[in-house]
């Protein structure tokens, strides 16, 4: 059962976040992993997001906004059922990461922060992910692929399509 | 803390231990840049101008979160420093529009003052700046963003300062952006928005024009206006702010308000009607012409020669043939001490009637008895800055009083003060409060007993939700204080005020305050606009101290009875001004049918509509004198604004009993010897001449004669009423003093019916007066569109 | 996943375990796991001493960049504290080129989690943090699990391993910032805030984390905690130089023919990393230049690079140890375009508190973007020069510095480069294209 009437999250979801105001010395500290949940399951951080967990936390709106708006991987607009990250920093840059990003837009027919029409696909350039000994490295959704060519995006792309994807969250 | 001797500059300076070095060479008369310090706000180290160089440290230091340490060697202006603030500001100019001929802030911008000094004036970036519409965030406040050099001054000044968190840094790096709380997509009008106590203070606070005000974005430049510090008119806690002028083809006009001296007793706050609420001024509707009403009933423009001949004429008739006691007379809340003291001696002495009284927002009455032969035991409003310790009980300052909740928020965040508030309503303050108790509605005599030490009174304060001994572990926290601020709301009254203090001041370091409503309530009281009490609330009977009048031993009838008698067809006449007890106190107008009413004010209240004659009037803003703060502090008003056509109440009550023939120089102690000149009237009534006969005689000056300089009147004031032994060079240089006029032996009086009608004005209202200022319609209008954030259950940045 | 590599030269400590299936707790258990921890309780009274004499001992310096002797760090930490103490584990791991702490997630999370309690044993804390990055999600999950384990083996919660003393463990991830990884900005951000850095001092070790006294170390830091304990402080200093014990995660990457995270010894040849341990310059090009410990890190020719991998060492060479990220730079590169996608970074990352950072990395940026596109000047060389000249040392916290000492390291050591780009001669096959200069993440 959630401790907010009407909530906007799955009962699961819900349960987690009343769970997790109760973990941290402070109930605040759950505020940056609440949003990432909350986006996991919404697709990104709505107004009603943000409501929900302002009540959720006992903060103003305004405070969750200030936060929201710091980190990178939080978004106030929905993307893609997929998100494909592509690293350009220096070192998938050196690897080839430019030419998968290249590839990605391409194929995807869409640029930095676009969606595929049908919903199924967005693209983002990100900095560096921690895969760099790797590189070139993607990340869709949670899940990475690294040490990758265009080749093996094609095939990527195809997996996710065709709903074999991993979809961590 | 223990001195420490360091050196800054080659100077040897000491200061205490702890103290920020940026502080500590301000005080030495060593200007160290800053834009994102600002004293009593948290530190931010994030403008990097305040660098210096501390030897045995590897790089240059900000002097504005080093605490100064014994034997420190510190340089702060070096090739080097200046080099780094040099290059700090030109990457600040390189996306800064530069458009300091238009801007607000011109001539009164810190960047440019930095500018000018360090000569970064030449930028080496070939790329476009960005560019950002202005955006209006409420009727007052308005955000240039690409202004904005993100010192987070305002940031903090909203949430640690005013505990509203209205405005945010949203983004990172060079994103970042300060952000109000309603966001565009959450706005009826796709626009961002602030829903805040639209203070202003974000605009004093902002070093630049990236924060500019509502009332006077783009009317002038700071060095076109003139500069009048004076008191705000609004509440009881009379602060002071500083109000901008230019000239007027009809007199003069306010153009801003702003407390950037921060020399009032206010110190650097100042409320949204401190800071905006002076266009009252300028409404169309206000009165610049003597009405008469004629025989069909309307109200027609006539001379001023003409106008308060009638008056004259019919106040000595009404006086001579149906007696003084048939003649009400009401005073104001807004008025100088000098004009309420010259009402009641009006009343008393020309008119023959002790009925008079006033719009009591407080028993001061009560207060004051309840005080009587014990001195220094009232607080002046600094102490809520001060105390160690502080206890309300009732009131809602952050409304009622903004100054001191301002004075107490900062007491708490940087000195610890603990704060206990029982309240039948969570007001804001509780936030800041150790202890809260919520008591029950209307439980407020209860309260006061409870307080006193009645255990009984539980009962009565005790409502769903609250147990009794939350009460009495409230009762002995504050008890256990070794000293305390008492500041008391107008909810506790007769009685159960003078019980409370009965016990309070058998307490050891014990000061109370007793809050009202609007700028001179707690003078009007003093003054004496009261049936029964002279000023200084002197009894009537057995009065030596004013020996000198010649007054009616009998009390008179108060403001309810006055209306009643006129109800009854015994009111010859009523005398009101600047009040508008019609619509405050529900007065049926055809009760006073039969009565010759006269008014003085600067619009067509309810009351000045059924008036028979109605004399227009200047504003606090239009008049000099002086006011005393709830707490009993006095200060100096100025004249800043003047338009044709008006006058002063203190000119109109002289003027007509000029034309009642009375003896003027026994009113107005103006002089020795010659009936004055009554047609000379502007500069002495704006007090730019202190002409007064005892100080000027006791100076060893010759004096020289106006009966309409309200300093003879002060001069009185201060030879008679108990209490006012002020001191004229403090009251001339602006600074504040606080006054005791309780502190005298006096006669209990029994209890009597509870006069007290609080204003109830919520931030964006001022009473009567509050509706002719079209910039509080706007904020209330404004207020109206959004529904309240509910701080009081907030966590926020600062917890 | 990310594939092991491994070389003879490696000296396996931390990652000894990796790819035996550590993430196990009956397979951590079965390889020494939580025997350190034990070890130290045993120890009774004189544990907290014991721990943090062994670890200084130990000459480990930290691993998230700085190289701040680690004993010492536990040590500064007031023993008696109204507030309570807090462990917190840096798993950030966002400088550009550093991938060193997904593997010791990914393999080895049970060494992080004991590392945590031996560091909470030794400074008298309750609870330790473990924050990892937002995009590490499985990873997260990976040391969730391991945490778990270890609740349900009662190693961690009350009275551990009949001590006396209870330990938890709570994990958390952040959402996507760099500057997230400095300390201070990291409790702004675990206490649900703008990871915004703090004034300091006071340092962490006295006011930290919810206000307490606490210790902030990075993963691969606290990994190593358990090994040190059991294979004793000397033991582990002797395996690296004077002052800089033990080994070290590098990461190879970049121009390489086998990129990977190896386990050298600490004073390793840079050298020998790159042309023995990473199999050299990939497809038989040329090296051009070495940037030696993360993004952050000044440049180094290929004429500079034999010098050892230790903190001193790579001092005395103008450069940092950094994170242990090393990117390797073929003749191919250019340094203009390199440069730009360095500054690029650290222009997103800034937090924007500070005016030197926020504008400078802006300006350097937009300056170099010029230059890039064919439309600089060579005065616009000394006025990037003169931009992180004027940030270094200026800003709030270390990232300006970060985003100038790369930047003043290519632009002195690759001036001509630059010259030459500006005048129409352009070295390396430029990668980025102008519509790509909008950047990561705007
Ligand atoms: C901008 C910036 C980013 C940092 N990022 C990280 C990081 O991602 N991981 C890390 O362990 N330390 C990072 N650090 C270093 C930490 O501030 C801190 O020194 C470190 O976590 C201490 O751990 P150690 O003593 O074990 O090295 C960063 C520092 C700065 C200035
Ligand atoms: S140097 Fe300044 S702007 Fe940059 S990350 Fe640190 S505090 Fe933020
Ligand atoms: S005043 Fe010190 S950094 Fe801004």
């Amino acid at each position: 059962m959630s401790t907010v009437a009407n909530t906007i999250f799955s009962p699961e979801t819900a349960a987690r976040f009343d769970h997790l105001v109760t973990i941290y010395p402070l109930k605040r500290s759950a505020l940056v992993p609440m949003l990432l949940y909350a986006q996991d399951e919404i697709g990104y951080v709505s107004d009603a997001v943000v409501a929900e967990i302002a009540e959720r936390i006992g903060l103003l709106e305004l405070d969750v906004r200030n936060v929201l708006s710091y980190y990178s991987m939080l978004r106030t607009k929905p993307a893609g059922k997929y998100n494909v990250q592509v690293c350009t920093n220096i070192s998938c840059m050196l690897r080839g990461g430019y030419e998968i990003l290249d590839h990605c837009k391409a194929k995807l027919g869409i640029g930095h922060k676009g969606v595929t029409p049908d919903g199924v696909f967005s693209l983002e350039e990100v900095e560096c992910i921690g895969a760099c000994c790797w590189a070139p490295a993607i990340q869709i959704n949670y899940d990475f692929h690294d040490d990758l060519t265009p080749e093996k995006v094609d095939v990527l792309f195809q997996i996710y399509r065709d709903g074999q994807g991993k979809d961590e969250k | 803390m223990a001195d420490v001797t360091f050196t800054v500059d080659g100077k040897q300076l000491t200061a205490p231990a702890g103290t920020l070095l940026l502080e500590a060479c301000k005080s030495a008369g060593i200007e160290v840049p800053a834009f994102c310090y600002y004293p009593g706000i948290s530190l931010k180290a994030a403008c990097r101008m305040c660098v210096v160089r501390i030897e045995k440290m590897p790089k240059l230091q900000t002097a504005c979160t080093t605490p100064v340490a014994e034997g420190m060697v510190v340089q702060t202006e070096t090739p080097e420093i200046a080099q780094a603030r040099k290059a700090t500001l030109q990457l600040l100019l390189g996306n800064h529009p530069l458009d300091c001929p238009v801007c607000d802030a011109g001539g009164e911008c810190e960047l440019q003052d930095m500018t000018f000094k360090y000569g970064a004036a030449t930028s080496f970036y070939a790329e476009p700046k960005h560019h950002r519409e202005e955006q209006k965030w409420s009727p007052v406040v308005y955000y240039d963003r690409p202004r904005c050099i993100l010192c987070y001054r305002c940031i903090s000044m909203c949430g640690e300062g005013m505990d509203v968190f209205a405005l945010g840094i949203q983004n990172r790096g060079s994103s970042s952006v300060v952000a109000p709380n309603v966001p565009a997509q959450m706005s009826p009008d796709d626009l961002a928005h602030v829903d805040c106590e639209q203070c202003g203070m974000c605009i004093d606070a902002c070093p630049v024009g990236a924060l500019t005000s509502g009332t006077y974005r783009y009317k002038t430049r700071p060095w076109e206006m003139n500069h009048v510090s004076t008191i705000c008119t609004h509440c009881g806690d009379g602060c002071k702010t500083t109000l901008g002028v230019r000239s007027t083809s009809d007199g003069s006009e306010i153009v801003r308000g702003d407390n950037r001296d921060k020399s009032g007793i206010n110190g650097d706050f100042l409320c949204n009607k401190g800071r905006y609420a002076f266009d009252f001024a300028n409404n169309e509707t206000r009165l610049t012409q003597p009405l008469v009403r004629q025989p069909n009933g309307e109200l027609k423009p006539v001379s001023w020669e003409a106008a308060l001949d009638l008056v004259g004429k019919k106040f000595r008739e009404l006086r001579d043939t149906r007696g003084g006691k048939s003649i009400g007379v009401i005073g104001s809340n807004r008025t100088t001490n000098e004009e309420s003291y010259l009402l009641q001696k009006f009343a008393r002495t020309v008119l023959g009637t002790n009925n008079i009284d006033h719009h009591r927002t407080a028993d001061y009455v009560a207060f004051a008895q309840g005080l009587a032969g014990k001195a220094g035991l009232t607080a002046s409003l600094n102490d809520t800055l001060t105390a160690p310790a502080i206890m309300i009980l009732g009131g809602d300052p952050t409304i009622q009083a903004p100054g001191t909740a301002w004075n107490i928020r900062t007491n708490v965040r940087n000195k610890r003060a603990r704060l206990y508030i029982a309240n039948s309503s969570e007001i804001k303050l509780r936030r800041q409060a150790k202890a809260f108790a919520h008591i029950a509605p209307f439980s407020y005599g209860a309260l006061a007993s409870f307080i006193a030490g009645d255990d009984s009174a539980t009962d009565s304060l005790t409502h769903a939700g609250a147990d009794a001994a939350s009460f009495h572990s409230f009762r002995d926290a504050v008890r256990a204080e070794e000293s305390l601020l008492v500041l008391i709301g107008s909810e506790i009254r007769g009685a159960d005020l003078k019980r409370l203090l009965a016990f309070g001041t058998t307490m050891p370091n014990r000061k109370f305050a007793l809050l009202s409503d609007y700028v001179n309530s707690r003078g009007a009281a003093d003054m004496g606009l009261l049936p029964d009490l002279l000023p200084g609330y002197t009894p009537l009977a057995g009065n030596t101290t004013f020996a000198e009048y010649n007054t009616p031993s009998a009390p008179g009838l108060d403001m309810l009875e006055i209306f009643e008698a006129a109800g009854k067809g015994e009111l010859s006449a009523l005398y009101v001004v600047g009040a508008n007890p019609i619509s405050r106190y529900g007065v049926d107008p055809s009760s006073l049918a039969n009565t010759f009413v006269v008014v003085q004010d600067m619009f067509l209240t309810e009351t000045a509509a059924i008036a028979d004659v109605v004399l227009p009037a200047a504003n606090l803003y239009e008049k000099s004198g002086s006011v005393t703060n709830s707490y009993g502090d006095l200060q100096l008003v100025s004249k800043a604004g003047d338009r044709a056509g008006v006058r002063t109440d203190f000119e109109m009550i002289v003027r007509i009993a000029d034309k009642m023939g009375a003896n003027m120089q026994a009113l107005v102690p103006f002089g020795k010897g010659t009936r004055a000149d009554m047609g000379q009237s502007r500069g002495a009534q704006s007090g730019e001449a202190d002409r007064h006969a005892v100080w000027l005689t006791a100076n060893h000056l010759e004096p020289k004669l106006s009966p309409f300089d309200p300093f003879a009147i002060l001069d009185e004031i201060q030879r008679l009423v108990p209490g006012y032994n002020l001191m004229r060079l403090q009251l001339l240089s602006g600074n504040d003093q606080h006054l005791e006029p309780a502190a005298g032996n006096l006669v209990q009086i029994a209890n009597r019916r509870d006069l007290v009608l609080p204003a109830n004005d919520s931030l964006f209202t001022s009473g009567t007066l509050g509706r002719y200022s079209a910039m509080l319609s706007d904020l209330q209008h404004n207020e109206s569109l959004r529904p309240p954030t509910g701080l009081t259950q907030i966590q926020t940045a600062a917890d | 996943m990310p594939t092991l590599v491994s070389h003879p030269d490696e000296v396996k400590v931390v990652s000894r375990r990796f790819g035996m299936g550590a993430a196990n707790i009956d397979k951590y258990i079965e390889l020494d796991g939580y025997k350190a921890v034990q070890q130290a309780i045993a120890q009774g009274p004189e544990m907290s001493n014991w721990i943090i004499n062994t670890m200084k001992a130990s000459g480990l310096r930290g691993r998230g960049g700085a190289g701040f002797p680690t004993g010492m760090k536990w040590s500064f930490v007031p023993k008696q504290s109204e507030k309570p103490k807090y462990v917190l584990v840096n798993g950030d791991e966002s400088e550009p080129g550093t991938c060193k702490d997904h593997v010791i997630f990914l393999h080895d999370p049970h060494a992080v989690i004991e590392g945590t309690m031996i560091a909470g044993l030794a400074i008298g804390s309750k609870l330790g943090f473990i924050y990892l990055r937002g995009e590490y999600r499985y990873l997260l999950k990976i040391v969730e699990k391991a945490v778990a384990d270890a609740y349900a083996k009662g190693f961690l919660g009350k009275n551990i391993f009949g001590s006396g003393v209870d330990f938890d463990v709570i994990t958390q991830t952040g959402a996507g910032a760099y500057e997230v990884g400095e300390e201070s900005a990291l409790m702004e951000s675990l206490e649900g805030k703008r990871g915004v850095p703090r004034i300091k001092p006071p340092f962490p070790a006295v006011v930290g984390l919810y206000g307490g006294p606490t210790v902030i170390n990075n993963a691969e830091t606290i990994a190593n905690a358990p090994h040190i304990l059991l294979m004793g402080g000397e033991d582990y200093a002797k395996l690296g130089t004077e002052r800089n014990g033990g080994t070290r995660l590098f990461g190879i990457s970049g121009h390489v023919e086998r990129p990977g995270v190896y386990e050298l010894p600490m004073g390793y040849s840079l050298r020998k990393a790159i042309y023995d341990v990473a199999g050299g310059i990939k497809d038989g090009k040329k090296l051009k230049a070495v940037v030696p410990g993360g993004a952050s890190c000044p440049v180094l020719t290929a004429d500079e690079i034999d010098v050892g991998l230790d903190f001193d060492q790579m001092g005395k060479a103008g450069t940092m140890l950094g994170s242990g990220g090393i990117v390797v730079l073929d003749e191919t590169v250019s340094i203009v375009e390199f440069a730009l996608r360095t500054i690029a970074f650290y222009q997103h990352e800034s937090c924007g508190w500070c005016i030197p950072c926020r504008e400078g990395t802006d300006w350097i940026k937009k300056t170099m973007t010029r230059v890039y596109n064919g439309g600089g000047t060579r005065k616009d060389v000394d006025n990037i020069q003169y931009l992180a000249d004027n940030m270094m040392g200026r800003t709030f916290c270390p990232l300006g510095d970060a985003a100038a000492m790369p930047t003043l390291g290519f632009v002195k050591k690759f001036r001509k480069e630059f010259e030459d780009y500006i005048d129409g001669h352009k070295a390396g096959t430029p990668i980025i294209t102008v519509e790509q200069l909008v950047g990561a993440g705007h």
